[in-house]
């Protein structure tokens, strides 16, 4: 399982020592494969590592990593850890994103970061040189070159300097995304990820014959984490894949699995609808998916029904129905917080709707009419976290009793980095208060919803802030007249996103080239496109007595329009 | 306007967008202004798999093949 050592430098290093020819990676295209050995990946990532010393990176300080999903993404992480800087990986701009809003992006994540080093493309580094604003602990934005290779000698051990670094030191910077999320930087030390993978190994149950495989993006937790440093750190195998590949050709996942015999992938809950209603059979001729151990749903709200899709598409291809499982997880616990059963049914909980709406109870369903809400386990807690769930008054609340879920570990956050504040009000004694509302119910979880307005878009959290804040720099918006929030879709397994927008008559603008342009700002200028786009007058919007807008209830309101429920999975 | 347009129209405005068809202008550029994502266009290409018997690859999927409603349903006949 996970070699000695008590530094991700330590366990990199042993595995060289140890294996330094086994396949630790391959990289999966459309149509060809490139596959990197222990010894490939870490003298790749030696030679950034050198790019980072010369450019007068300490150990300690943070490198930020914006290349495209590749084999230079990796080297450029893990030369970071090998140098002992603290590394840090962020979207590259896609085509779609405005380069005005990218760079806006990153200043906000400089102001409070401070990185000393930022790694890309080279056409970005030379347009980051020129656009973003100065910062005196930045020395160097790199552009990654083929060239670094010359000159730079074999990688030995002996003289990274990451092997210096303590237990308790950073490790490596996590983010959400939007400029909300992208100042709140995760820090997490060696000791939380080495302590999360030394609980969360056994409950996968992980030996040296399994392979992951994964397309999830590294500048997410579950990416980086459960899709990157959980294979490479235990020594299996890692098919990887771009995202932007798999979203438009989702069958890669079902190919890499039956070609590479994979055995576990994580995904959010979208990929499973997208996968069983998106694939066609010509794309499945030949495959074999006997050999996949799980199936890990995690990181979105979970539905039965995406499960059930799943299922039914992928059973003739051999996949077997008790390989579909859940998780919890979050960065600030490094990742997993629980785990369903591997090779074992997840437990569906069927609960009296009316009782879990009004009272917050999740009272099990007694027969006859009354509506009924299919809530997914998310497992029992992992051996060394403990989960609570606290009432609106702070006290813990019994058994099948709706409330924020807090969160206690030994891999939990060292806090948000260089934000005392948000830490402080993050924790509470000890625990992390999670933002998640749910129950406890015979051992297991049960994630109902969310205290804060956070949206969790396929997978990706989203700050409804950010996006009100491009909608209101769209001209003919009445300046802070916009609101945002997210609606469930048990279609699409996830969330869809809703935009409510007060026209400023000063500015007469037509409602449907004003939606138009809302539709443009969102999608240029964050990662998700709006689904529904409304253009209200000053009567429409509901307002706190203080004029600030209320989410919460310009959503019941636009649900109750619409003709909506408020829990997406009900069934009668 | 032809039927092919409006049709397509119909569908992308009312299943991605949830708006009117006639608010949606034909030349439009749906993909370059990221109106529709990656997941959008999968469903797209089935669609017109499906229903126009065109076959658009994955690797197709981009604005510099179709941007706009006219764009696609140019694509679409000249594959047929």
């Amino acid at each position: 399982m996970l070699p000695p050592g008590d530094t991700l430098a330590h366990i990199l290093a042993h595995h060289l020592e140890t294996a330094p020819d086994r396949g630790a990676v391959v990289l999966m295209g459309r149509s060809s494969e490139t596959h990197l050995t222990v010894r490939q990946l870490l003298d790749g990532a030696g030679v950034y590592a050198d790019q980072y010393k010369a450019s007068g990176v300490r150990p300690g300080e943070v490198v930020v990593d914006l290349l495209p999903p590749g084999a230079p993404l990796l080297f450029a992480f893990l030369g970071g850890v090998l140098m002992g800087a603290v590394p840090c990986v962020l979207p590259f701009p896609t085509e779609k994103l405005d380069p005005v809003r990218y760079r806006e992006n990153l200043t906000a994540l400089i102001q409070v970061t401070h990185p000393a080093a930022m790694v890309a493309e080279p056409a970005l580094a030379s347009e980051l040189r020129e656009a973003l604003p100065h910062d005196p602990a930045m020395k160097a934005i790199l552009g990654c070159s083929d060239d670094w290779k010359e000159g730079s000698g074999a990688q030995v051990p002996d003289l990274w300097e990451g092997l210096m670094r303590g237990p308790q030191d950073l490790a490596l910077l996590q983010h959400s995304s939007g400029t909300t999320g992208l100042q709140k930087g995760v820090a997490l030390s060696h000791t939380s990820i080495l302590s999360q993978l030394a609980a969360y190994l056994p409950a996968l149950r992980l030996s040296d014959e399994d392979v992951v495989v994964s397309w999830l993006p590294l500048y997410h937790d579950m990416g980086l984490i459960a899709g990157f440093l959980l294979p490479l750190l235990a020594g299996v195998k890692l098919i990887l894949m771009s995202p932007f590949e798999w979203a438009r050709a989702p069958w890669m996942l079902m190919q890499a699995v039956s070609r590479h015999r994979g055995t576990l992938v994580w995904l959010p809950n979208f990929a499973y609808n997208f996968c069983a209603e998106r694939i066609p059979d010509r794309a499945l001729k030949g495959i074999d998916l006997s050999s996949w151990r799980a199936v890990i749903n995690c990181s979105e709200p979970m539905y039965a029904s995406s499960h059930q899709m799943f299922s039914n598409r992928f059973i003739p291809y051999g996949i077997k129905p008790e390989a579909l499982t859940t998780c919890y997880a979050m960065a600030e616990n490094v990742f997993a917080v629980t785990q369903g059963p591997i090779e074992g049914r997840v437990t569906i909980d069927r609960v009296a709707s009316e009782s879990l709406q009004r009272r917050g109870l999740a009272e099990p369903e007694a027969g006859g009419s009354q509506r009924v809400v299919e809530v997914v386990s998310a497992g029992p807690p992992l051996p060394n976290c403990a989960v609570q769930v606290v009432g609106e008054e702070g006290q813990i609340v019994g058994e099948r009793q709706v409330g924020e879920l807090a969160l206690r570990s030994d891999c939990m956050l060292s806090g948000y980095y260089n934000r005392a504040d948000a830490t402080q009000s993050a924790l509470r004694d000890g625990w992390f208060l999670t933002g998640d509302l749910g129950y406890v119910a015979d051992g297991q979880v049960y994630i109902t919803g969310r205290k804060k307005d956070l949206m969790i878009v396929g997978g990706k959290n989203i700050y409804p802030q950010d996006i009100e804040q491009l909608i209101g720099s769209v001209p003919g918006v009445y300046p802070g007249r916009a609101v945002v929030f997210g609606i469930a879709d048990q279609e699409l397994g996830t969330e869809q996103v809703v935009a409510i927008a007060e026209i400023d008559p000063r500015h007469p603008r037509g409602e449907a080239a004003l939606g138009l342009d809302i539709r443009r700002s969102v999608s240029t200028g964050s990662e998700i496109t709006l689904r529904h786009v409304k253009i209200v007058d000053e009567r429409w919007l509901v307002k706190t007595s203080s004029g600030k807008l209320a989410r919460s209830a310009n959503r019941e309101k636009f649900l109750t329009e619409q003709g909506r429920t408020r829990i997406g999975s009900e069934s009668e | 306007m032809d039927d092919l347009v409006q049709g397509l129209r119909a569908y992308i405005a009312e299943r991605y967008l949830d708006m009117a068809p006639e608010d949606l202008p034909p030349d439009y550029p749906l993909v370059s202004n990221g109106l529709i994502d990656s997941f959008n266009l999968v469903d797209l290409a089935l669609y017109v798999e499906e229903t126009f018997h065109v076959h658009i690859d994955d690797t197709e999927l981009n604005a510099n093949v179709f941007d706009s409603v006219y764009g696609l349903a140019a694509l679409i006949k000249v594959r047929s």
